[in-house]
């Protein structure tokens, strides 16, 4: 039997030597930060099945495999290898981070509305603290995510987003993290900040991927605050090796009437875990979580959304959508909690999933919590096959089988991705969707 | 064109078609009638090549080939077209794209070049025009909300671009009030010609008075009980189908 306490006792040896490392470079309010946070997460351990949040993945397999802080020293890495992972008429800022940290040379910040600050957030730790010390893990509720613990106690950098009030950044913004896998598995925790003074408005993309199919642990951590009236466009899209662990954790605070819409897309990892929380705590905010996992083989994908309705007359809209094949798992669990002060809240939570083998399996969640008497909540779910109805009156108009089983499972896709607003990143999301769907497959009607 | 010989087929081990003999030649309209449940729209599935209709016995020759061979595609390609009593709605998937694909498929398969989007567009606005469907549900997704009416003119509307040898009407007729009715006998009229031949499934004679057929045939029990000129389509709207039954099982207790 495995001791759970030594596999916690692994993190707590690299943190010791990460801590002794960092003694004489970070400023002493992040090594209690990182201290405190090590200590939440020596107490939370990992979470097992038995746990309700994880009870349908179990983070075992990452466990099993002890994971080094990735190097320091720069990987040799040319331009031409970001050029597949890059979005293809992309015409925005960029930050490059490898393993997890920020790389200057290979990003392209471009020019910035004045007061805007793009930056790495190692650089704003040493430069100005006062900035993250009001902001930095305030929203992300170590408490209750012991991974989220894991990335704060590990925190080293990662983007910084600070967007001035009644600022609008035209160009969109594009956060890329590669991993560059080496000989022995290692891990490393990004540490997203983005606060959008009010009236404020930008659209921001983070990406992750491998340079190679090599084993690594990405565990990153996003935290986006929204002041009054800002406005903010997310998409995440992760396409880690198929041996990586990904673990998200995308944690928003709303105030009044600002908008925050965010499209989780998953073709990538292993074994993946996103979370994905917002608080509406102002009056007519609206948030919108959208997801994609498009998954195959022995893939595990794991997406908890939780919106918290605070305030009254707040808006959500939630579409998840799973595309899993052979033997691929998705896991869909979306909270949505109305609180007492919160009447009139409108909320539409959907989740469907495309089984397109008979080995794969969905599991789908809907759990609301309402506390409040006049709202309008609703929420739906399904799991099934691609309609025989459908592909044979495609094929009744001359469609082959594999080009109208393909048709439908974009079709089936595409109401998530229309919902991307920026269009370079849509038009590279529809590319990659249609290489990586399934080609050659018999199917009976 | 089309050698139907004693077909047999069934639908979940219930056996629907009983030995259907018919002969289609080009050029010519044929009308299939008959009561629920008499097997009409088995035989158009199974001409279409569901895979759900099991042919049991009996041969299909399409222009000498043997039709039940070929998957649905390779005879929507041959030149088979069925409208489908219910059309099925794609959500996702624009009308045009939909249309573009199949019929570069089939042009494909004819040795013909794929058409670039304007001689499409000018090919489906010309079509559009015919069927008198509006612009606007072309750019929709296939069938999504369109209405009983849309759904059996877009089907009309798919006909006239891919240009079929052969066009299986399967109950297209049905639901349709008389100014779409006009409209679905325009777009058959239209296509009429010497080299091709069609196949109108209808339950009511009504659609016959604005497409004449070569040959009316009365379908019962999984047989063709009777087959005529279109004089038989006017007896069969006057006299209801219980006739050509009670003949039926009036022969059958005397050959028992």
């Amino acid at each position: 039997m495995i001791d759970v306490k030594d596999e916690k006792d692994v993190y707590l040896a690299s943190f010791e030597q990460f801590e002794r490392e960092r003694a004489a470079t970070s400023p002493a309010w992040l090594q209690r930060l990182r201290k405190s946070a090590m200590d939440q997460f020596a107490q939370l351990g990992f979470p097992t099945t038995r746990d309700e949040e994880w009870r349908f993945t179990s983070v075992t397999p990452l466990t099993r495999v002890s994971f080094q802080i990735a190097g320091r020293e720069p990987t040799i890495l040319q331009t031409s290898l970001l050029d597949p992972l890059a979005i293809r008429n992309w015409k925005g800022h960029l930050m490059v981070f490898l393993n997890g940290r920020f790389c200057r040379e290979l990003s392209l910040l471009g020019t910035l509305p004045s007061g805007m600050q793009l930056r790495s957030l190692a650089a704003v730790a040493q430069s100005e603290p006062e900035i993250l010390v009001s902001y930095l893990a305030h929203c992300a509720s170590l408490d209750k995510h012991p991974f989220a613990a894991l990335n704060t106690a590990f925190i080293e950098d990662g983007a910084f987003v600070f967007i001035p009030k009644d600022t609008v950044v035209e160009l969109p913004i594009h956060f890329l993290f590669i991993s560059a896998p080496g000989a022995n598995p290692t891990m490393s925790h990004p540490r997203n900040l983005i606060i959008a003074g009010a009236n404020s408005q930008a659209s921001i993309v983070e990406s992750y991927a491998g340079l190679n199919e090599g084993v690594y642990f990405t565990n990153t951590v996003t935290e986006a605050i929204l002041e009054d009236n800002a406005i903010i466009d997310h998409c995440k899209l992760q396409r880690e090796s198929l041996h990586a662990f990904h673990f998200s954790n995308l944690q928003v605070r709303q105030s009044r009437s600002s908008n925050f819409s965010t499209c989780s897309i998953t073709l990538g990892g292993g074994l993946v875990r996103n979370d994905v929380n917002t608080v509406l705590m102002g009056e007519g905010a609206e948030a919108t979580l959208n997801g994609l996992y498009v998954v195959s083989g022995q893939q595990h994908v794991d997406n908890h959304t939780q919106i918290d309705h605070a305030k009254p007359h707040c808006t959500s809209r939630e579409l998840y959508k799973g595309i899993l094949d052979q033997k691929a798992r998705g896991v869909f669990n979306g909270r949505i909690i109305v609180r007492p002060d919160a009447q009139k809240t409108d909320s539409k939570q959907t989740n469907k999933n495309l089984l397109l083998s008979e080995e794969a399996l969905a599991n789908t969640n809907p759990q609301l919590e309402i506390y409040a008497d006049d709202v309008k909540c609703t929420h739906g779910a399904t799991i099934g096959q691609l309609s025989a109805d459908a592909l044979f009156y495609l094929r009744a108009r001359g469609l082959g089988l594999e080009t109208a089983r393909k048709l439908l499972t974009q079709a089936f896709a595409s109401e998530v991705l229309r919902g991307i607003k920026i269009e370079p990143l849509r038009q590279e999301m529809e590319t990659l969707l249609h290489s990586r769907l399934p080609v050659d497959k018999k199917v009976s009607l | 064109m089309l050698e139907i010989s004693n077909l047999h087929a069934e639908v979940q081990g219930k056996q629907i078609l009983r030995g259907i003999n018919l002969s289609v030649k080009t050029g010519e309209i044929h009308a299939i009638m008959g009561p629920n449940g008499s097997g009409k729209s088995t035989l158009a599935q199974v001409l279409a090549g569901r895979e759900s209709y099991v042919v049991t016995s009996g041969e299909v020759l399409f222009e000498g080939r043997d039709l039940l061979e070929m998957a649905p595609e390779d005879r929507a390609r041959e030149g088979i077209f069925m409208a489908f009593q219910y059309p099925v709605e794609i959500p996702g998937v624009s009308n045009t794209y939909f249309l573009k694909a199949a019929l570069n498929a089939i042009r494909k398969h004819r040795g013909l070049s794929e058409l670039d989007a304007m001689d499409f567009l000018k090919l489906v606005k010309e079509k559009m025009k015919l069927v008198e469907m509006d612009e606007s549900l072309i750019s929709r997704p296939v069938n999504e909300g369109f209405s009983g009416g849309e759904k059996k003119r877009n089907e009309i509307f798919q006909m006239a671009v891919l240009d079929p040898r052969l066009a299986i009407l399967d109950e297209t007729d049905s639901g349709l009030d008389i100014d779409a009715l006009k409209i679905v006998a325009k777009g058959v009229n239209t296509l009429h010609a010497d080299h091709r031949a069609v196949i109108v499934i209808t339950h009511y004679q009504r659609l016959l008075n604005y497409i004449v057929p070569d040959q009316v045939h009365v379908l019962s029990n999984g047989r063709i009980a009777r087959s005529g000129g279109k004089e038989l389509a006017l007896e069969l709207e006057e006299k209801g189908y219980g006739w050509i039954e009670e003949e039926l099982e009036h022969a059958s207790s005397v050959k028992s």
